[in-house]
């Protein structure tokens, strides 16, 4: 996490059972473990009315742990990109009393969020947890471009090449942290690149 | 800077009785001009002069926000109750010239809502008359179910279904029927806002299974002005004008301010604002608070009241005022 | 006898100049010779004839040739004007406002015809005559907010008001001091607030916040806040950062009486009444260094409060690069003399 950081940079906290009739959870990689230690403190039948959606890493790691919570519906997808389609219908399909807990990076948190703003959730009603890595989702403020994974300081956009000082200031519309040319005043300026949100 | 309201200079242009409980009163701008333009939910507080007292009530504005050229509100006549709706019901005619705040809102409808779902008892319909008419006008989704003692008793209830027709549901407390509210809550599609305007049990009671059946708190909206409940007179000295004054057993705290000659700012006169809230500087005896404004902890602490609504009850106390 | 509008441009050749009438008229910010943030909020009530608060939206000499300008950067970048879908009534709150504040502090320019839902909308300065039905989107060329504001002097953020805080959900922002609507639409006060270093800890922004949501319909509020520009630019947007930055790197001190301009914003705060929303118009004027210098109070004290900024502050204003030519070059119009409190020139 930041040392220093601002009012805009998200919060994430630790994953806690709501109140309500349906819960769903959507993690990546070792978001796994928030549910898993969540599970240790919720009340008996809690995942009877859970559904998780969850992409695991290469080695399918943590599967079969979500699997034996038992959960109403549990599904596996590849990447965030194919399970967006679902998640939507499942929001779309839903009623007030659906409670949505998010776990794993911060471009999945990010993402999924996004999702449910869309479908009418207040995003402080959101439980959310983060694990694994600190990679950021960037959205480059001058051709708008996003660009994935971004893990060094600056960071160069993929989509314009910009050079881009990567800021804590951060959209819950876009998903995205956001990045600005750090030397559009003199281009001969080329700031040394850390690597710093691993 | 102060934050009060401006008034407005109206004359009542009609009053209509509605029922055996309600009135409804009509009040236009004195010197022929629109009146301002609200949105549903909002309130006026009507400054009411009964002899040498002068009484501040909030009502809301039940009128379509579409047509500003008169305000009207709905009184419910409290046979019991400090005396301003029977003022209003006994002393308030056609002609009566009377000042009103300019409108404010402290229950506006969540605009970003896919539904918005009302929950109404007796006259706590009121605001739902405003929001109710906008809606309808910009083709919002809106359900309405409303709760009364009797069907004579139920206040716009027939204007109401044959405005809306099934988007409006009744239920009669005499027939013994009673709102499904698990049911209810449970079958709104996701994105849906929940309101409800009623007595004091009312609003508990539905906050609470909305709460246990996974509303999140923002999707909830209620607006219960507590009035300033009555009680036994007590002295209160003002410390930064230096005066000592007396509540009486009918008079709120701000009331007898005021009635001192002194302005502390106030929007809602019911506990819910925040405007009027005032700092304690000393006191001997217990709080008796009566706001939604004030949280536990500033309750306990007894450094702060809000003299709108809430008493004292002791040897002394020292406000800054 | 009206407004004489100035043909003048905010790029490529800025031939962009204030008239001695309105270098007088200027909103200096500094009431005294230092600066920090304070909840500077006051009452927006209108002020002296030939002030820019004669009336409390203003109109000036730049009128047209500002809209010229919003114009060329919609078409540039659309994404400058947005609202998000529950705005549109706040939208038309905008349009009632705005149409009506203009029509009455300059008739001559503007007229503004009401027949119940059916208006019709005169503006002179830029040959607009629309009849159309209040409320029905379908009856403008564009969104209510996007008509009224492609006519409209500054920049305007439309904030729904909800849980306690203000939700910047709509805006027009062409003229912004450095930051994006795009990027921040849809964030509460705290968050697009977030970036602007010191006030936090002072607890600036809860007790603006708080005032800010009390706002009552008929009692607008006004404040004023202050960066600086390098050319009469306008568009200081992020977004175009990479082609105004190296701007900051052609002062030199036989040009910073014509390059350098305080660039003021007045910034007002309105009640919606339809939708119980919060308008905040932040109007930007501009004054170069060498028109500002020839009120000698406002030079003397603007060397002291350039001089005397905290680091953070020059930094987050983009000075830091420019500031000791600034300094320098003001420090010669200044003898030390006292200045009398206030803002005005004398």
């Amino acid at each position: 996490m930041a040392a220093k950081s601002i009012i805009s940079r998200p919060v994430y906290g630790t994953l806690s059972p709501q109140p309500g009739k349906h819960h769903l959870f959507v993690a990546d990689a070792e978001g796994a473990l928030a549910i898993g230690e969540m599970a240790e403190r919720t009340p008996p039948g809690f995942f009877d009315g859970a559904e998780i959606v969850f992409i695991p890493g290469p080695d399918r790691k943590h599967v079969a742990a979500l699997e034996a919570l038992k959960p109403a519906q549990f599904h596996e997808a590849p990447s965030f990109a194919s399970l967006l389609p679902r998640l939507r219908q499942t929001l779309a399909n839903a009623h007030m009393g659906l409670r949505l807990y998010l776990s794993g990076t911060e471009g999945l948190i990010g993402q999924a969020m996004q999702a449910a703003l869309e479908a009418g959730i207040d995003h402080t009603s959101i439980q959310t947890e983060h694990r694994g890595s600190l990679a950021r989702r960037m959205q480059c403020v001058h051709c708008k471009g996003i660009t994935e994974n971004v893990t060094t300081q600056p960071a160069t956009c993929a989509h314009c090449g910009l050079l881009l000082l990567v800021r804590d200031h951060y959209s819950r519309r876009i998903a995205a942290f956001q990045g600005v040319c750090i030397n559009a005043e003199d281009r001969s300026e080329i700031p040394p690149m850390e690597e710093i949100f691993r | 800077m102060s934050t009060g309201t401006t008034k407005l200079d109206v004359v009542v242009s009609d009053v209509v009785p509605v029922n055996d409980l309600v009135t409804r009163f009509h009040f236009r701008r004195r010197d022929g001009q629109l009146l301002p333009t609200f949105s549903g939910g909002a309130h006026v507080v009507v400054e009411m002069r009964d002899g040498e007292r002068t009484r501040l009530n909030p009502y809301s504005l039940m009128g379509s926000p579409l047509d500003t050229r008169e305000y009207t509100i709905s009184v419910r006549r409290d046979d019991v109750g400090r005396g301003g709706s029977l003022f209003m019901h006994r002393n308030v005619r056609p002609g009566h010239e009377m000042v009103v705040s300019y409108p404010v809102n402290l229950f506006s409808l969540d605009l970003r809502a896919r539904k918005h779902l009302m929950l109404a008892g007796g006259i706590g319909i009121t605001p739902f008359m405003a929001q109710t008419a906008q809606l309808a006008a910009e083709g919002g989704n809106f359900e309405l179910h409303y709760t009364c003692r009797t069907a004579s008793l139920g206040t716009y209830a027939d204007l109401l279904r044959e405005r809306y027709d099934r988007r409006v549901r009744l239920y009669h407390d005499d027939l013994d029927e009673r709102i499904e509210l698990d049911r209810l809550l449970s079958s709104q599609p996701l994105g849906t806002h929940l309101y409800v305007c009623g007595p004091a049990g009312m609003i508990n009671w539905v906050r609470e299974r909305a709460a246990t059946l996974g509303w999140p708190s923002e999707t909830v909206h209620f607006e219960h002005f507590a009035a300033p409940q009555p009680g036994l007179p007590f002295d209160v000295t003002l410390a930064v004008t230096g005066k000592t004054i007396r509540v009486d057993e009918q008079q709120s705290v701000l009331e007898a301010i005021e009635a001192a000659g002194v302005d502390p700012p106030y929007l809602c006169r019911g506990g819910v604002c925040g405007q009027c809230e005032t700092n304690v500087i000393s006191y001997d005896g217990k709080f008796i608070h009566n706001d939604h404004w004030l949280s536990e902890e500033d309750h306990r602490s007894g450094c702060k009241i809000m003299p709108c609504v809430s008493r004292f009850e002791g040897r002394s106390l020292v406000l800054e005022r | 006898m009206g407004i004489t509008f100035r043909n003048e441009t905010f790029r490529d050749d800025f031939t962009f100049r204030n008239s001695p009438e309105h270098i007088r008229r200027f909103p200096f910010p500094f009431h005294e010779d230092a600066y920090m943030y304070a909840v500077n909020i006051e009452p927006h009530v209108v002020g002296p004839k030939g002030s820019v608060l004669e009336n409390l939206i203003d109109v000036d000499e730049h009128y047209v040739a500002e809209m010229q300008d919003r114009a060329m950067v919609l078409a540039e970048d659309p994404l400058r004007c947005q609202s998000l879908p529950h705005m549109t009534l706040a939208g038309w709150d905008l349009l009632e406002l705005l149409m009506e504040q203009q029509a009455q502090g300059y008739p001559e320019h503007f007229t503004l015809t009401r027949d119940g839902d059916r208006w019709r909308w005169i503006n002179r300065p830029l040959g607009i005559d629309d009849t159309f039905t209040f409320g029905d989107t379908s009856t403008l060329p564009y969104g209510p907010m996007e008509y009224i504001t492609r006519q409209s002097q500054g920049d305007f953020c439309i904030l729904d008001q909800r849980d306690g805080n203000l939700w910047m959900d709509a805006g027009m922002v062409t003229t912004q001091a450095d930051w994006s609507l795009d990027f921040d639409i849809g964030m509460n006060f705290f968050e697009w607030h977030a970036p602007v270093p010191l006030a936090h800890e002072k607890g600036i922004f809860t007790r603006a916040l708080k005032f800010l949501t009390n706002i009552q319909q008929g009692k607008p509020a006004r404040r004023l806040n202050w960066t600086m520009t390098i050319n009469p630019r306008l568009d200081t947007s992020p977004e175009n950062y990479h082609k105004w930055g190296p701007d900051r790197t052609t002062v030199t001190p036989e040009n910073v009486g014509d390059k350098v301009h305080l660039r003021v914003e007045l910034q007002s705060f309105w009640r919606l009444p339809r939708s119980n929303g919060i308008v905040f118009p932040i109007r930007c004027y501009l004054i170069k260094m060498d028109e500002l210098v020839t009120q000698p109070k406002w030079a003397r004290r603007l060397h002291r409060v350039i001089r005397d900024l905290p680091d953070e502050l020059a930094n987050y204003k983009g000075l830091t690069r420019y500031r000791p030519t600034l300094v320098e070059w003001l420090s010669k119009l200044d003898d030390g003399s006292p200045t009398s409190p206030g803002f005005g020139p004398y």
